[in-house]
């Protein structure tokens, strides 16, 4: 498949049992691409995240990163093969600062034929974080404070600013601000738009409609289960109704309608 | 770009506490322990103005009474060696109860290959195997006692990370298990006369040598090393662990390992003190390790604490015990005043937590 697309998926498909979670999804994404994944609850986003970074195995289909065809055993194979994930839960361990949360499961170390023992590079890693948060514009005043001690959106910034630190070749953030307050979300979205002007693909889950016209491209709409909408936005062609009249059923895509129901 | 930054999540109050990390706590609260004895020794009319801490009968070339601060640090020196491991275990939100019937276990098979063929001129009448295990050198009984240890922390972990087996069901069934191994090696008989390489291992103050070398030791590897971040990560939230890609079952196995290996030493130690091991060695001390390490600050959902916190721990046991005998109350008293400060911890610990969300 071409290497134009950061990410293809043919024939996307999960079922749980006799549940059709997720049905035929063609799925394409351009490079340095931002786009935005909506539907009612249940609608099958989810589901799509997790068979691309390998959380669940898909029932059918084909995936392909780059123009190369991946089957992730598990999450960290997807991690490796350079997809970050936020997740919905935070996936933070309280008590470490913001450097040993960056690098965790990765840190850099300094005589490494110790083996297990091998000693941790904190200054090396002190340095990157303060790299990484400056590149995602990411504030926070103290980094050696335990995460325990800060507020939801400084959370959010870290796990977030994880996957700018890494280089990702694509992020995807579940609902990224949906427990956050006014000023967290807006620190949020300010390193999705540092992600934009860096190149950094990115597939945004959000049901803000606001938000979703704030900062992406293109609008993917999915429907029991369904890809039932593929918006340009920036196109100006589509107006927040729109988008609702396809996530509610009153539209659907014209290249969709075979399979509308 | 908006600047978005803003001043919530208190952080100056973190500042705060940074500068007055759990184990200054600890530490003022070990002083106030020794100021009471100290005022009780002055005010109890039966005491006859003695003091807990100082020299005042100069009976040494300092200001405080040095026999007292050994034996006080002694007295807490091995069972400080097993909750050094038991801190660990804890860290990973784990729990070991297996280490007290291990060190006797592993005493009883350590000192069965460092007995003297000759006691004052007659065979050892203790012998456990033949001519073939006398007089070994020393490196054999405790290669021997700290394999033993890894072989048990192996199981105990391959059961809490491979079968999910709850850390305090599984250890309690190794509990059983080694007090039976200590009883069935020689069917209840003491192991006794070993060589006097062995006999220097617990000899005078070495089981505090052995005891601060080991904290200093782990509290770097905790502090410094990709071993202990992962520990403080799996005790924080395992499923964070588990998703950056920390090999969590095996790194839980390691953990498990690396404490019975502490207890078999405490076990090496001990019975080189003794000079003797029994199969009813070590009685409560995984209960005893476990204090330590609660007192100390270790939280018991994991990922908090540190090696320091459990030396000062372990020296707050140490205090209580000399200090009750110094003014002459009863051992049952003394067990009571430990329950209460053992349990005033973990609220502490609660309430803390609390405070924190």
């Amino acid at each position: 498949m071409s290497e134009e697309y950061v990410l293809e998926t043919q024939d996307l498909t999960k079922h749980y049992g006799g549940v059709h979670a997720l049905e035929g999804a063609n799925f394409k994404m351009r490079k340095g691409e931002h786009v935005a994944i909506m539907g009612d609850n249940g609608a099958g986003k989810s589901t799509f995240v997790r068979q691309i970074t390998g959380v669940e195995q898909r029932t059918r289909g084909k995936v392909w990163l780059y123009g190369e065809e991946v089957n992730f055993a598990g999450p960290l194979d997807a991690r490796e093969a350079g997809i970050e994930t936020v997740f919905q839960t935070l996936a933070l361990a309280d008590d470490l600062d913001v450097p040993d949360n960056l690098f965790l499961g990765r840190e850099i170390t300094k005589f490494d034929w110790l083996g297990p023992f091998r000693m941790l590079d904190y200054k090396a890693m002190r340095e990157a974080t303060i790299e990484g948060l400056n590149r995602t514009a990411v504030k926070i005043p103290n980094i050696r404070n335990s995460i325990r001690n800060m507020s939801g959106g400084q959370r959010q910034c870290v796990a977030i600013a994880r996957t700018a630190t890494f280089h990702s070749r694509l992020t995807i953030m579940d609902e990224p601000t949906a427990a956050l307050g006014v000023q967290e979300t807006a620190q949020v979205e300010n390193i999705v738009r540092t992600l934009k002007e860096a190149g950094e693909p990115l597939i945004l889950i959000s049901h803000n409609m606001r938000q979703v016209f704030d900062l992406v491209d293109r609008i993917v709409v999915f429907r029991r289960g369904r890809m039932c909408a593929d918006l340009d936005i920036k196109s100006g062609d589509y107006t927040g109704e729109d988008v609702v009249s396809y996530i509610t059923g009153a539209k659907t895509g014209e290249e969709f309608m075979e399979h509308a129901l | 770009m908006a600047d978005t930054s803003h001043g919530t999540g208190g952080l100056v109050f973190d500042k705060s506490k940074r500068s007055w990390p759990n184990e200054l706590n600890i530490a003022l609260a070990l002083i106030i322990i020794i100021a009471i004895f100290e005022i009780l020794g002055q005010v109890l009319p039966y005491m006859n103005g003695q003091s807990f801490l100082f020299d005042t009968r100069d009976r040494f070339d300092s200001v405080f009474n040095e026999a007292r601060l050994k034996i006080i640090i002694l007295q807490v020196a091995i069972i400080g060696i097993i909750a050094i491991g038991v801190t660990q275990v804890i860290l990973t939100a784990g729990i070991d109860l297996s280490s007290g019937p291990l060190v006797a276990a592993t005493a009883m098979i350590a000192m069965s290959f460092a007995q003297t063929e000759l006691v004052n001129g007659n065979p050892n009448p203790k012998a456990v195997f033949g001519p073939w295990a006398m007089d070994l050198p020393v490196i054999i009984p405790v290669l021997a006692g700290l394999a033993f240890g890894a072989m048990i922390g192996a199981i105990n972990g391959t059961f809490v990370a491979y079968f999910r087996i709850p850390p305090f069901i599984a250890t309690l069934g190794m509990f059983l298990g080694c007090r039976g191994i200590a009883l069935w090696w020689t069917s209840g008989n003491p192991v006794s006369f070993p060589t006097e390489s062995y006999s220097f291992i617990g000899s005078g103050m070495m089981p505090v040598v052995w005891f601060l070398a080991l904290a200093a030791i782990f509290h770097f590897i905790l502090r410094y090393t990709v071993y202990g971040k992962h520990t403080y990560a799996i005790g924080s939230n395992e499923e964070a662990a588990r998703m950056s890609g920390i090999n969590v079952k095996r790194h839980k196995v390691m953990v498990y390992m690396i404490a019975s290996m502490l207890a078999a030493f405490a076990g090496i130690v001990l019975s080189s003190k003794a000079s003797t091991a029994q199969a009813g060695m070590g009685e409560f001390y995984e209960l005893f390790a476990i204090a330590m390490a609660v007192i100390g600050g270790i939280s018991l959902t994991g990922g908090r604490g540190s090696i320091i916190g459990t030396v000062l721990g372990a020296m707050v046991l140490g205090v209580i015990r000399s200090g009750f005998t110094y003014v002459k109350l009863d051992g049952s008293y003394q067990l009571m005043a430990m329950g209460s400060i053992i349990i005033a911890a973990v609220i502490l610990d609660q309430y803390r937590q609390r405070n924190r969300a």
